[in-house]
């Protein structure tokens, strides 16, 4: 086997282990109950973190999208309490939105030769800013057209509820998967994570690709905002505090290199159902606290990056030979 | 002269600040005398920058060594806990505090291994007790918010020492005490040569290891005193909410400070104006009678203001600018002498 792929065999065998402790535990596990809710819980998640992998296997990294997402979540609302827009023109300007502020945010890390890390501080403070001038309390969602997104589902064998947003995600992902490994754009972005001098001899236009990978990650996270304000119904400035971190976590654990050049986006996936899972079993065994959840999620972080610290020894000593 | 050169963007800054609340709020700068103590707004910046005051040290170090230290808000919330556990345990004031510098110095051992040994680059190395050290402060405090009631401990929140708040002149001690050890011997420039060049150092001579790790467990030991002040002021400790994003803000008061998060030359007096000038915006909109949600919007034009400043390309171009007006000049000057004979 390809040693890359090693990584992403190490997630997919650790989240099938994972999902076998949990079900010789709790058989009812192997359900399709919880098959459906471990995807609707985690739709803004896996949405989002498809961006995030896009932007890490560049080599970047962006802060911004926890408060991109809370923004959305709050404009949607105020803009269906306050205008007689339909939902879907209100979506539609969202996307525009969000992603036209990574495509700025994007344009700044270019021009400026700033490290993203500070340039999407910037933005996660400036997004969430927005969102508390919009409205500070909760703004609850109450539309037709929302009941209707709210009840779109399709009842699986066994009473399991397969929503629209769980099945939206998987789009998502199949799309991340389209755009990251089988377009121009995507061998750009590969290329840029592996060394910008290199991208650039090798003809990568690095102005665009920065500007076009920040707008996706944008883009993925107004679809996250609309896909959380459907799942709560609600639009809050305070929501989401700390996605951004989960979600590098699930990109991390889904077996992509944080250094960038090297991953997979269907890997996030598996990461975002494995960080998912650890939270169901929680709920089920009902002793354990939630913040196991946090310490778990953190050890598995570390087992992630000295795995591929010692893959990359193993490869490069490989080379040397 | 030197280092008041460097330090003069971040004081015209904090001036022209300063100037701008005081506009809005022309009681601003006054300081009275009540029951002893200094009273006033500008005290009251002075005690509330103490936990962002005190991480922007351990931050300037360890961004000098071309690294980051995202942990430091959760290393506040566990050693708050670990503080506030044990007074309640009755390992009285020396045990409590004691046991959380110990903690801090465990947290920072922690980052220092990974990074230095291991090899992880730093912003995922501190990454994973970021995410895990609200779960372990949480264990502590078993989900609870610890209160407690111990006059000595209540004192590095509320007391003051000859007027002065006893939060405002630990940080100020502290920052003191770090910036003559670094500039009073090598070490300074010791971190600076890691940064630039780790192998380089390391080849000269430097033993950019037990540096490395020593950075990082003096970030640690940071985040533990600002924990404890964090604890202190409110006498109880909050595992979920202590330190929440202020590593952010540690980072932007470094940003502000002028130190290149590509390691290097770092100055410590400019952090810390760094982080007095990130307090006074948090006050002075409060005092200028903006809602506090314009607050972060603020703080992000500012960012940017500061990052186009600072920008590698930005400074180019002045160069070129400066270098072609030298040039010019020395050119009519040169003419000025030729019509001159």
């Amino acid at each position: 086997m390809n040693p890359r792929l090693y990584p992403l065999a190490a997630t997919i065998a650790i989240f099938l282990l994972a999902w076998v402790i949990c079900v010789t535990q709790f058989p009812y596990m192997l359900s399709t109950r919880v098959a459906g809710n471990l995807l609707t819980d985690n739709a803004y998640l896996g949405i989002v973190a498809v961006g995030m992998t896009v932007v890490i296997l560049s080599g970047g990294i962006d802060l911004s999208v926890g408060s991109v997402i809370a923004f959305s979540g709050v404009f949607i609302a105020v803009m269906l309490r306050d205008t007689g827009l339909h939902p879907i023109s209100v979506f539609a300007v969202l996307l525009v939105i969000t992603t036209g502020f990574g495509a700025a945010m994007g344009w700044l890390i270019h021009s400026l030769a700033m490290p993203p890390f500070i340039v999407t501080l910037a933005g996660m403070f400036l997004a969430r800013g927005v969102a508390y001038m919009l409205t500070i309390d909760s703004v609850p969602i109450d539309h037709a057209f929302y009941d209707l997104l709210d009840d779109a589902y399709y009842l699986m064998p066994g009473k399991g509820r397969l929503t629209l947003i769980g099945v939206l995600m998987l789009i998502t992902v199949f799309f991340g998967i389209i755009v990251a490994h089988r377009t121009r754009f995507g061998a750009s972005v590969f290329a840029l994570g592996g060394g910008e001098a290199t991208a650039r001899l090798m003809g990568v236009k690095v102005g665009r690709t920065t500007i076009l990978i920040y707008a996706f990650s944008g883009l993925m996270a107004g679809l996250s905002g609309i896909v959380f304000s459907v799942y709560t119904s609600s639009g809050y400035p305070l929501a989401t505090v700390g996605t951004e971190l989960t979600a590098i976590a699930a990109v991390v654990i889904g077996g992509t290199l944080l250094t960038g050049g090297a991953g997979f986006v269907f890997g996030t996936l598996i990461g975002v159902l494995t960080m998912g899972l650890i939270q169901t079993y929680i709920v089920f065994d009902g002793s354990l606290s939630s913040w196991w959840t946090k310490i778990i999620i953190g050890l598995l972080l570390l087992a992630f990056i000295l795995l591929q610290k010692g893959l990359l020894r193993v490869t490069t000593a490989r080379v040397a030979v | 002269m030197n280092a008041l050169r460097r330090v003069t963007p971040q004081l015209l800054t904090l001036a022209a600040l300063v100037a701008l609340v005081t506009v809005f709020f022309p009681d601003f700068l006054r300081i009275e005398v009540v029951n002893g103590r200094l009273v006033g707004t500008t005290m009251d910046i002075l005690k509330r920058g103490a936990p962002v005051g005190l991480l922007a040290v351990g931050m300037t170090l360890v961004i000098a060594t071309r690294g980051i230290d995202l942990s430091v808000g959760t290393t506040m919330a566990i050693t708050g806990a670990v503080a506030a556990w044990s007074i309640t345990q009755g390992y009285g004031l020396g045990g409590a505090l004691g046991l959380a510098l110990l903690a801090g110095v465990a947290a920072g051992l922690w980052n220092g291994t990974l990074v230095a040994i291991f090899g992880i680059q730093p912003i995922v190395a501190t990454l994973i007790l970021m995410t895990s050290g609200r779960g372990i402060a949480q264990l502590v405090t078993e989900g609870r918010i610890l209160t407690f009631s111990h006059e000595g401990m209540a004192f590095f929140g509320s007391g003051d020492v000859l007027g002065i708040p006893a939060p405002a002149l630990l940080w100020v001690l502290t920052a003191a005490g770090v910036a003559f050890l670094m500039r009073g011997s090598a070490l300074g420039m010791l971190i600076e040569a890691v940064g630039v060049n780790r192998a380089a150092s390391a080849l000269a001579g430097v033993n950019a290891t037990v540096l490395l790790i020593a950075v990082y467990v003096a970030s640690g030991l940071c985040a533990a005193l600002a924990g404890i002040v964090a604890t202190a002021d409110i006498r109880g400790a909050d595992a979920n909410n202590a330190g929440l994003w202020l590593e952010l803000d540690a980072i932007l008061a470094v940003v502000i400070g002028g130190n290149s998060l590509m390691g290097g030359r770092f100055s410590i007096a400019a952090s810390l104006l760094g982080a007095l000038i990130i307090q006074t915006i948090d006050t002075g909109i409060l005092l200028a009678g903006f809602p506090s949600e314009y607050n972060l919007v603020i703080k992000a034009g500012l960012v940017l203001i500061i990052l186009v400043l600072q920008s590698p390309n930005l400074s180019h171009h002045w160069y070129a600018l400066r270098r072609a007006a030298q040039s010019r000049r020395e050119t009519a000057m040169a003419s000025a002498k030729e019509t001159g004979q």
